[in-house]
């Protein structure tokens, strides 16, 4: 139980010390163009800010904003237009397990047992057998899916699916967790039920997240700060910071200085509709569309 | 155990028995006609042995170990054939789905090929190859590659992106992702295309020995039929269906073991 743990904790005081490695994300005067020729248009727009290290981020906008692309950027998904980007210093330029991404949908291999999907990373790192599942294994327990271990994820509901994606994300030990809408398919009550279990699992294993949501509720009970995104082109028209104590419950949402912050970006939303957009993905447009 | 106790419900057992009555229908229609020697003018079943001659002619043919020769010979032509086949249609078909330089440069002329029946290889199969052994396997090769290399092809294109980008977020390098994502995904259909070209293998076989064979299922076809034995033309046929349905189903059940995790899929 312990093992899981205790090396997350020696990663972070290896972390402290070596503070270049800790995932601190830069962003200067990042656009992104997606699309060809006459269909080609400018998704994010000279887009600035940073990412402390072990800081909590939701990126918040409308439908089609921009925010998943600028997730896709940060994942390597994606490569910006101009700007650069780095995480501790060096330039984002590929996908990497140092950057853990867990997307709407799950990505979860149908052919593979959750205990296997889990231990996936560690097999591409050449970990022999035993050890990956037994490592599998407790990274399972800590999102209490640990009974599941030997079934199909075709056999788990939506909410499971996603707590074993993270659980994969996470067995890599990133410095950046990059999540994109990760419960914006579930329903009320599991979506509340998973944003407890991911802060509290953050609190344990603390690494950088950006967490892009369309939902006013889920970044301000989420966030240490909130960027907040106009439509397309997309930029950020706020940088909020949400000074609430952790650890975090429910009852926080109905405080008044959560119901202040909620109006306040009620009126930043507001402020900046009139289209509906087609949602984005970090991944690009899809196929179809170029 | 659940499919179980679904096959023995009412229901169930009452459409197994539809099944079984209309085989057994057509059995009795056939032995009238033949006794009978029924003619319809346009068709006519004077010449056509009964079901009764057809049984006796299978067990003198088990009896006589006549078949063996012809069986081992169709066996052993189809498997090198198809398995000639299935290397290369799935090797070809997964450079073309996951590279569209390769799909430009491989699919034109196999398209162009692939409507050619077998038949129509003959010919040039006879010319092209030293031995008529060779020309035969040659086309059992060309009825099972293009099921498996489309299907293949169709697998590989439909494996979802997002698994792949996952996939290369957890470290995945070029080759890890062809045999860990790639394959897997695509294993559902590249099956469906060994099983379908397994089927038309058998088929393009069969054609193939009846015109240059000299032992074979087909060849027995058709030189019982030379020398008039009508009833082993039935023998021969009935053959080669239960080969190419059992070898089919063969294929389908190996694949289903290999893919456990497909049926769940919604």
């Amino acid at each position: 139980m312990m093992t899981i743990y205790e090396s997350a904790h020696a990663n972070l005081s290896f972390a402290e010390t070596n503070a270049e490695r800790s995932g601190r994300i830069d962003a200067q005067k990042i656009s992104i163009h997606l699309g060809q020729g006459k269909a080609a248009f400018e998704a994010v727009q000279s887009v600035d800010f940073t990412i402390e290290p072990g800081e909590f981020v939701c990126i918040l906008g409308p439908s089609g904003c921009g925010k998943s692309t600028l997730l896709g950027a940060l994942a390597g998904h994606i490569t910006p237009s101009h700007g650069s980007l780095t995480l501790d210093g060096e330039a984002i330029k590929n996908p990497s397990p140092e950057r853990g991404m867990v997307f709407q949908h799950h990505t979860l291999f149908p052919w593979r047992s959750v205990v296997d999907n889990v231990a996936f990373g560690l097999k591409m790192r050449g970990v022999n057998k035993t050890e990956r599942r037994a490592q599998a294994l407790e990274m399972l327990k800590l999102v209490g899916l640990e009974d599941s271990a030997k079934r199909w994820p075709s056999q788990l509901s939506g909410g499971m699916q996603q707590r074993v994606e993270i659980a994969r994300v996470l067995i890599n030990k990133p410095r950046l967790l990059l999540m994109d809408e990760p419960f914006g398919a579930l329903d009320a009550q599991t979506r509340l039920k998973m944003q407890q279990l991911l802060l509290s699992i953050w609190g344990r294993i603390r690494t950088s997240v950006v967490f892009v949501t369309h939902d006013i509720d889920e970044a301000l009970f989420l966030a240490d700060r909130i960027l907040v995104m106009s439509p397309r082109p997309g930029k950020i028209i706020e940088d909020l910071p949400v000074d609430f104590s952790r650890p975090r419950n429910t009852e926080l949402v109905t405080t008044p200085e959560f119901m202040r912050l909620k109006r306040h970006c009620l009126e930043l939303l507001n402020h900046e509709e009139g289209r509906q957009l087609p949602r984005l993905s970090p991944l690009g447009l899809p196929p179809d569309t170029i | 155990m659940a499919q179980l106790t679904i096959s023995t419900s009412p229901a169930k057992l009452q459409g197994l028995a539809l099944q079984l009555g209309s085989i057994a229908l057509c059995f009795a229609f056939w032995q009238v006609a033949a006794t009978q020697k029924l003619d319809f003018g346009l068709i006519t079943f004077s010449n056509v042995p009964t079901p009764t001659a057809v049984l006796s002619a299978v067990v003198e043919l088990i009896k006589s170990n006549a078949l063996w020769p012809h069986l081992t010979s169709s066996l052993g032509r189809v498997f090198i054939g198809y398995f000639i086949a299935a290397f290369l249609g799935i090797s070809l078909g997964l450079a073309a789905g996951r590279s569209k330089r390769a799909e430009k440069i491989l699919m034109p002329p196999l398209e162009l090929i692939r409507p050619i029946p077998a038949v129509a290889w003959i010919p040039l199969a006879i010319l092209m190859f030293p031995s008529s052994e060779a020309s035969m396997i040659f086309i059992t090769f060309t009825g099972a590659l293009f099921p498996i290399l489309l299907n293949t092809v169709h697998g590989v294109e439909a494996v979802d992106p997002r698994l792949i980008a996952s996939a290369r977020s957890l470290g995945a390098s070029q080759s890890a992702i062809l045999r860990e994502v790639i394959l897997p995904g695509a294993l559902p259909s590249i099956f469906t295309g060994l099983s379908i070209g397994m089927g038309t293998s058998w088929f393009c076989l069969v054609t193939a020995e009846m015109i240059s064979g000299q032992f074979g299922i087909g060849y027995y076809t058709w030189s019982s039929y030379v020398i008039q034995n009508y009833a082993d033309i039935i023998v021969g046929m009935l053959l080669i269906g239960l080969l190419g349905m059992g070898s089919s189903w063969l294929i389908k059940r190996l694949g289903e073991s290999l893919t456990p995790w497909y049926r769940l899929r919604k």
